[in-house]
């Protein structure tokens, strides 16, 4: 069934992603159309089956709590939008009492 | 000869004998790129004054008496979402149009360690998401057999490169098939390691239970020399495996008699062309007359490898993705009066093309609440079943050959209007990424002038195998001798 717009807003919106009109009409037919291919899956049985996060059988790699060498700020912030006193700059967001 | 028609391997060896410089090879193949690359379009970012500089470093070296490495001398070229210090690393997006990066790759530093020369940054799908590099946001590479064709994607610049002899090598990086489809498509010899092998630290992610970085080259023993390079572990990246690398070149004994070969009987099913299928059997049959025994296997799970890598793929990269936010780095799009949220869905529609920003709704819904076993979860399980049939398989063969890819190179623009056919281009190579393990893409054949691949997979880190049948099926036949016409 094709999704509804306020379907593709929630999506749209959990996405962080503003889409224009013709976006949303776009995107409510190609979500749809791989949503429905997605219920192949269901043909099969997975009951007593084992889900598989990655293939290499290692857990937990630790490592020694050492102090190493990091990222001068200077070279932190070199790509930043917008930077100041050794910050990221973000809009406000926290309200002004 | 031309400088650019000798192998890495042949390059490193006449610079060490000092019958080659390194500024010389440098220059020949940068002459080169300025010939082709205006109807190839291999490239991002070319890199010729580091190169250039670099060349003459190691030059002066090699004077010093230095053994200067595995690759030393070696032009290279580095799909752009390997990260480079000091130079521009763009995913191909214009989120990350300006960004360049404070730090080197782990694979960017290995290379450097063994000698090779970076000679420029590749184009590729916007964020490694497609199969064409039609999805970079600046420009598509075009198919040096075929310029109106598609070079495969999604490292489709790194592949071009090389088949362009541009580079005699290159990186690129393989989520669902991105090395050995466009392997295929150009005629070259491509390489996906087992998960784990190789250090993922300073790629930029896209699915991370998935992504490798691997070689690209025009035969095998390049192959198994730049996989020898970038091979081993690395305590940044927490997936990378701890254990001794073998020595790959070592491998190349010509030798495969009484090797068992699985023939996986899905992969040769509807929507893979029939000369692609007559190719692959002939390169099979080729293999038994060097001794390998052929084994009928059957892989009943493969038709659903598709739906579970567009759930388990795009899912990961939601959450990967999240992090271009127009706050530490990229691309910000703010206007005035706009709070965190607004700028945040401003950039990211702003930054990401149509298929990155397609593929982050369908894993954000498929990791949402409520939805999350139904895709999710429900994925992880089918992989599974994908993993022990290749588990099975491999108790009764020790490789498997199927064809890399079920048609020849397709037409620029001819499926950008339905994504969905573009998906069906990775048909034969997204199981192997599911199960983790290594598989290589090499030359068996041409259709109309189109180069056909064929792809062996091998055991969990048993790449010396597949390296091993690659090169003495490769030795036994002509076609990786052939080159595009440029």
């Amino acid at each position: 069934m094709r999704l509804s717009p306020a379907e593709v807003d929630h999506i749209a919106l959990l996405s962080r992603l503003e889409l224009s009109e013709a976006e949303r009409e776009r995107a409510a037919t190609e979500l749809t159309q791989i949503l429905s291919y997605f219920e192949k899956l269901a043909e099969l049985d997975t009951e007593n089956v084992e889900p598989t996060a990655q293939v290499i059988p290692t857990v937990n790699v630790l490592r020694e709590d050492t102090v190493r060498p990091s990222l001068a700020p200077a070279a932190a912030l070199q790509n930043a939008p917008e930077s100041a006193d050794n910050m990221f700059q973000v809009p406000r967001v926290v309200e002004a009492e | 000869m031309p400088l650019t028609d000798l192998s890495a391997f042949q390059i490193a060896t006449q610079i060490k004998q000092k019958k080659l410089s390194c500024r010389e090879v440098t220059d020949e193949f940068l002459a080169r790129i300025e010939a082709v690359e205006p109807r190839v379009k291999s490239f991002v970012t070319v890199t010729a004054d580091e190169a250039r500089q670099r060349a003459d470093m190691l030059d002066r070296r090699v004077a010093a008496g230095d053994d200067i490495g595995l690759l030393g001398g070696v032009p290279i070229a580095v799909k752009d979402l390997i990260s480079t210090k000091g130079v521009r690393t763009t995913c191909s997006s214009k989120m990350l149009e300006n960004f360049v990066p404070p730090y080197d790759a782990h694979v960017a530093e290995r290379i450097a360690g063994e000698g090779a020369i970076t000679i420029g940054k590749a184009n590729m799908d916007e964020f490694a998401m497609g199969s064409s590099t039609e999805n970079s946001a600046f420009f598509p590479t075009r198919n040096p057999w075929d310029l109106d064709r598609v070079p495969g994607g999604s490292s489709g610049g790194s592949t071009a490169a090389v088949a362009a002899l541009e580079a005699p090598i290159s990186l690129g990086s393989d989520t669902g098939g991105s090395i050995r489809q466009p392997a295929a498509y150009c005629g070259c010899v491509g390489l996906k390691p087992t998960y784990g092998l190789v250090s993922r630290f300073g790629l930029i992610a896209f699915a991370s239970s998935l992504d490798q970085i691997g070689p690209i080259a025009n035969d095998v023993r390049d192959t198994a020399l730049t996989l020898q390079a970038i091979a081993g572990h690395d305590q940044r990246d927490s997936t990378s495996i701890k254990r001794p690398v073998p020595n790959y070149l070592d491998a190349l004994t010509g030798n495969i008699k009484g090797l068992r070969v699985g023939v996986p009987k899905e992969y040769f099913a509807q929507g893979v062309e029939g000369y692609v299928q007559d190719s692959v059997r002939t390169a099979i049959d080729k293999l038994a007359e060097l001794g390998a025994e052929i084994v009928e296997v059957s892989m009943p799970s493969t038709e659903y490898a598709l739906a579970t890598y567009y759930i388990i793929a795009p899912s990961e990269a939601s959450s990967n993705l999240a992090r271009y936010d127009g706050v530490q780095y990229g691309l910000r799009v703010l206007d005035p009066g706009d709070d965190v949220v607004a700028m945040y869905s401003k950039t990211r529609a702003a930054g990401f093309g149509h298929e990155v920003q397609h593929r982050i709704m369908i894993g954000t819904h498929a990791l949402s609440s409520g939805f999350y076993d139904a895709y999710y979860s429900k994925a992880q399980k089918v992989r599974t079943l994908i993993r022990r049939e290749f588990e099975a398989a491999f108790e009764k063969c020790d490789v498997l050959a199927t064809p890399t890819a079920p048609t020849v190179a397709f037409k620029i623009g001819e499926k950008t209007a339905d994504p969905f056919a573009m998906k069906l281009a990775d048909t034969c190579t997204i199981p192997v990424n599911m199960a983790g393990l290594p598989a290589i893409s090499l030359p068996c054949g041409f259709h109309e002038g189109l180069p056909i691949g064929l792809q062996l997979i091998g055991n969990l880190l048993d790449e010396s195998t597949i390296l091993r049948t690659a090169h003495a099926y490769e030795q036994a036949t002509e076609w990786h001798k052939k080159r595009a016409a440029l």
